[in-house]
């Protein structure tokens, strides 16, 4: 096992975790400026007196050296994907090419108005409709709209569109959306913002959708479902034909949560499965920087009966011309959902993405996605973890439960999620799914190697060898990071979110 | 091993149902479901005059782990939310069955009370 330097040396040598770094206002002094950066001293519009403040704003006055300083160690802080491997289940954490970046950042795209006539706009709009053609090939849709701005847009455009459908048809009484309980907890918050009802369906021992139960509950009152596959269980929905029957026999749409598209990219497509409308995660599966909170890319894809409603503008094509279609060419649509288009940016990296992986790369990534996972889900076993579903394969992510550890040693997966920083890995994602006790959802992604994965399972084994000799030093953990174990109760309950001055 | 009071009555779902003597019920959830949400940071209790249907969701349990719906055991109207809950979650983690109560309701149908688990049932519902 080469897990050097050793964490635990390095935590009772007192391995100097680096100091937090202080506020910038901490280091604030009157007058201190950066003088180089400061604005032209003369206003360029003149702003009535009313509305000009009376007091300077609360800025931090340091020198430009000062915060060129700070920010540079705040970023070296970071625990990324760019520094650690990253399993955060359910989230697809992956390496993204640095080749997407520094074309999409060219200065013939960060120099496109977003109000440039269509004329001088043709090289974006080609490559957007080219990634529309590429989403619903790759998909098995009808129609491709990349306007909605993150993957919770998506899923509110995509809900919107079963919702107009409905109402175009005056089949005005189906207002209840159904929504497995191991859903994610944007989907039935996505329908309740619609004004939709929610009814949870259960899930059965093995993973699937009890189809009983969902049987028992569709009705003329049915909109539709939600259902991502494989779901955030980390298995393969094996009934999705057959709750597509009963769905749409019923009179309501399939609606395919794009989260773990990674695991099916190439393989299955959501259209030959029956969905009706599909919201991708761009940012996700296609390879922009995320976790922070944004950009996002939420497109979505329809089948032939919710292309009228398609969110606008979409990119069309006559003759040779690429040209934005609107409320002119899609009367029925939904409307807009931002200014312009959605995050051109993004979009450009999915877009850069996919032609780097092409048709057979795009197999690949879902192949190495569920290798890895399987791979880890394999090996962890062979260890004694226990698995929350031992008979089943996994997708590109699974679920190891520590019900057992907890009640034996009191090894929770918060403990395990601390200690994994000073072995140098960012946690998976703890406590999601909500049906499994003390869970760690693991998702490799298809670009860590096996060296990655086989240190990735040493250390889970040796935090669990650490906590039968010493639960306590466990729950001491993190001892290598610029703080230690964080009071997350305190934080949520006490929230100071501002720099208050003075 | 979770506290489990023989005189309550209670839900699968991990609610507990008390009788008053005034006909009304207090309601809250259990000491299992507490422990296994852990630490709270925030409750939403119903609002006083709304009218419940047996199973609907009406209040959450928010912990630094999950938020999680809470059910209406039973049919009825609100007459009471507990006014502490706002300010002080954690109450339902040190005492789920007394001071960590949610809501009191008047029930529709007082006998649907006699349908509910008793400490036995719901004891081998989690065992289940």
């Amino acid at each position: 096992m080469s897990l050097a330097p050793d964490p635990i040396k390095r935590a009772l040598n007192g391995g100097a975790p680096a100091a937090a770094e202080p506020l910038i206002f901490e280091v604030s002094r009157p007058g201190r400026r950066a003088v180089a950066q400061s604005p032209l001293a003369t206003v360029a519009v003149a702003l009535p007196a009313a509305l000009k403040r009376k007091t300077p704003a609360a800025l931090p006055q340091v020198s430009e050296l000062q915060a060129v300083r700070h920010f540079t160690r705040l970023s070296q802080l970071n625990f990324s994907i760019d520094t650690h491997f990253y399993p955060l289940g359910s989230c697809t954490m992956k390496y993204n090419p640095r080749a997407c970046n520094t074309l999409a950042m060219l200065p013939q795209f960060l120099g496109r108005h977003p109000l440039a006539p269509e004329s001088h706009s043709q090289g974006f709009l080609a490559c957007m409709y080219e990634l529309q053609e590429i989403l619903k090939d790759v998909t098995g849709m009808a129609g491709v709209s990349l306007t909605p701005m993150a993957g919770a847009q998506g899923e509110f455009a995509g809900v919107a569109m079963i919702r107009a459908y409905h109402q175009a048809r005056k089949d005005e009484a189906r207002t209840e959306i159904l929504v497995p309980d191991a859903a994610h907890g944007t989907n039935p918050a996505t329908a309740t913002m619609l004004g939709m009802k929610v009814r949870e369906i259960p899930t059965d021992a093995q993973g699937d959708v009890d189809v009983e139960a969902l049987k028992a509950v569709v009705g003329p009152q049915t909109a539709g479902i939600m259902l991502t596959n494989p779901s955030t269980l980390g298995v393969f929905e094996r009934n999705i034909k057959l709750i597509a029957q009963i769905v749409h026999e019923a009179g309501g749409l399939l609606y395919y949560d794009g989260a773990n598209l990674n695991a099916i990219l190439g393989e299955v497509r959501p259209g030959d499965m029956g969905f009706d409308v599909i919201h991708m995660n761009l940012h996700k599966t296609f390879s922009t920087p995320h976790g922070g909170g944004g950009p996002g890319a939420g497109a979505v894809g329809v089948s032939e009966r919710l292309r009228p409603f398609m969110p606008i503008p979409v990119v069309g094509k006559a003759g040779d011309a690429y040209k934005w279609l609107d409320e002119r060419d899609l009367p029925q649509s939904i409307g807009r959902l931002s200014t312009f288009m959605g995050n051109a940016g993004v979009l450009l990296r999915a877009y850069i993405y996919a032609r780097l992986l092409g048709r057979e790369g795009m197999h690949r990534v879902a192949e190495f996605a569920t290798l890895n996972a399987n791979y880890l889900q394999t090996r962890l076993r062979e260890r004694g973890f226990d698995l929350a579903f031992p008979t089943r394969r996994a997708s590109h992510e699974f679920i190891v439960t520590l019900k057992r550890q907890k009640q034996a040693i009191d090894l929770t997966a918060t403990d395990i999620a601390k200690r994994l920083l000073d072995y140098g890995f960012h946690a998976p994602t703890v406590y999601f799914p909500l049906l499994v006790p003390e869970c760690l959802l693991i998702e490799p992604t298809e670009t860590e190697d096996k060296e990655t994965l086989d240190s990735f399972v040493e250390a889970l084994c040796a935090i669990w060898e650490e906590a039968k000799q010493d639960i306590a030093f466990v729950k001491g953990a993190p001892y290598t990071m610029p703080v230690r174990r964080l009071d997350d109760v305190r934080a949520a309950r006490q929230l100071n979110l501002r720099y208050q001055p003075g | 091993m979770s506290k489990i009071p023989s005189e309550l009555k209670y839900v699968k779902s991990h609610e507990w149902v008390k009788k008053l003597p005034d006909g009304s019920v207090v309601i809250g959830i259990t000491d299992h479901a507490q422990e296994a949400l852990g630490d709270l940071v925030f409750v939403e209790t119903p609002k006083v005059g709304r009218k419940l249907a047996a199973g609907e969701a009406c209040a959450v349990v928010e912990s630094v782990k999950a938020a999680s719906d809470v059910y209406a055991p039973i049919a009825g109207e609100v007459i009471e939310s507990n006014p502490t809950l706002a300010d002080t979650p954690e109450t339902i983690n040190t005492d789920p069955y007394e001071g960590g109560w949610m809501w009191k309701l008047k029930p529709s149908n007082p006998a649907e009370i006699d349908g509910l688990l008793d400490a036995a049932g719901y004891e081998k519902s989690l065992a289940d």
